[in-house]
């Protein structure tokens, strides 16, 4: 039977490359490929968190509690923010196809107007993320504290906006003089004395006590301050139990208690965490704000990445290649892409925000 | 060398402007649907709170099959996967029926474990 591998065999025997089984293009089959195990990719992401949520003995913190700001309008909004992030990539998503579609019948100034509002919509989004990144990292402006007994609170209420410092007394090494008015970096003062416990409260109002050693008077803007303070114990202490059905109202601490109990935090020091890194948060267990960045932040190199192949292929289409080509698959790729990019955070949407 | 025997599966996808004028309406039905999905969802989970309560549960599963309802209009319709052929379809869709399902049942089985271990 020597001799076999080398019979000639006409090519009407062979397959020559000449049909695919799928009855699709070589670079199309390949895109679907790479989404295959781009999409195991985040599947496996997504495991991972759950299997963190479930092995965790900490209490996992809630969507709607921990994603509830918007820019300019500040807090109590309860997703709204993500949901108009989800709405930006669908309506991204419907352009692609639209231009996809436009592709499909030559019309090169449909595919052109189309992808153009397509990476417009992408670049939205990204900003979006941006914001939403930052305002994860900054936190609230109450952070989460850890009360008295031992239990850990998250904290909502009206923060209102500070006015200025005013310094009342001076310290041994002090560079401040009584009376002089401190206009900037307040946030950060403020956030700084606190976790040192250099927040004090009296009937004369508000002190914090600085670097220096002086002490400023904390003052707010007109008819502004800390008011309406709630605590959502999210771990129990020796006092307080956890209440994870946040529906029940009885489950938050309100009125002069948990104001006490807050500002008896402030005063202690090291019993409050503001935003979010990498070893700690304020939201709930270190492993929530880990993934927080890694599949938010994987999803946004995606994103970015998306558009940067659009505006490669815009620039193909802007100069006549595909047209000339006969057909706009090149778009059609992309855009599977893209509408990937826009799948996978319908998932993150659900079980990162939702529930 | 070009050559003449291959075939230009590319050129397949055309479509006329009738055709187009059908598809784009199409695309916009989708959008709507996927949008009134979106805001139901954003409703549920603001107006029913998490916790260990019976309507939390179902309010949880609705968002698994809301969210499953729409990546099969986004994977079917637009991109399209509806229009390729059937053997295409089951191997792009069949990791995730036997890889998936298969790791969220031994991960969160043994994330229940080690959470009740710890």
């Amino acid at each position: 039977m020597a001799g076999q591998a080398t019979k000639q065999i006409d090519s009407a025997t062979l397959w020559g490359g000449k049909v695919s089984p799928f009855s699709a293009s070589y670079g199309k089959l390949m895109m679907w490929f790479f989404l295959v195990s781009d999409a195991l990719t985040f599947g496996g992401l997504l495991v991972a968190y759950g299997y963190s949520r479930y092995s965790t003995q900490e209490s996992w913190p809630i969507g709607e509690e921990t994603f509830e700001a918007l820019p300019f309008l500040g807090n109590g909004f309860p997703l709204a923010y993500v949901a108009l992030m989800t709405f930006i990539l669908i309506v991204s998503s419907v352009t692609m196809v639209l231009a996809v579609e436009a592709g499909h019948r030559m019309d090169k100034k449909g595919v052109i107007k189309w992808m153009f509002a397509t990476i417009i919509g992408g670049f939205i989004f990204l900003g979006s993320q941006a914001w939403e990144w930052s305002h994860f990292i900054h936190g609230t402006h109450f952070g989460r504290v850890t009360l008295n007994d031992g239990s850990v609170a998250i904290v909502k209420g009206d923060f209102g906006h500070f006015e200025n410092f005013t310094i009342t007394s001076v310290g041994d090494h002090g560079h401040h003089q009584v009376g002089d008015v401190i206009t900037e970096d307040l946030e950060h003062t403020w956030q700084h004395a606190a976790q040192e416990g250099h927040v004090t409260k009296n009937s004369d109002g508000l002190f914090v006590s600085l670097h220096d050693g002086s002490t400023a008077k904390v003052n707010f803007a007109e008819g502004e301050g800390i008011e309406n303070i709630e605590l959502i114990i999210k771990q129990p202490g020796s006092v307080f139990t956890e209440k994870s059905a946040a529906d029940n109202p009885e489950s938050r601490i309100t009125g002069e208690e948990a104001e006490n109990l807050y500002f008896e935090a402030l005063a202690t020091g090291d019993k409050v965490v503001y935003g979010a890194n990498m070893e700690t948060n304020e939201y709930g267990p270190k492993q929530y704000g880990q993934f927080f960045f890694f599949i938010t932040g994987f999803h946004g190199f995606h994103v970015f990445s998306g558009v940067i192949i659009n505006i490669i292929i815009f620039i193909g289409v802007l100069k006549g290649i595909y047209h000339r080509r006969g057909h706009y698959e090149m778009v059609e790729k992309t855009g599977l892409y893209w509408h990937f990019v826009d799948l996978v955070w319908v998932f993150v949407f659900t079980f990162f925000y939702l529930i | 060398m070009e050559r003449d025997d291959i075939i230009e599966y590319s050129l397949d996808a055309h479509h006329s402007e009738e055709d187009g004028v059908k598809k784009r309406k199409t695309i916009w039905k989708v959008t709507g649907i996927l949008t009134l999905v979106t805001v139901l969802e954003v409703a549920l989970g603001i107006f029913i709170k998490q916790g260990e309560s019976a309507s939390w549960t179902f309010v949880k599963w609705s968002f698994i099959i809301l969210t499953l309802f729409k990546a099969a209009f986004i994977v079917l319709s637009f991109m399209h996967l509806g229009d390729e052929r059937k053997t295409l379809k089951w191997v792009i869709l069949a990791p995730y029926a036997i890889f998936i399902i298969y790791l969220i049942f031994i991960a969160f089985n043994e994330g229940s474990a080690v959470g009740t271990a710890m």
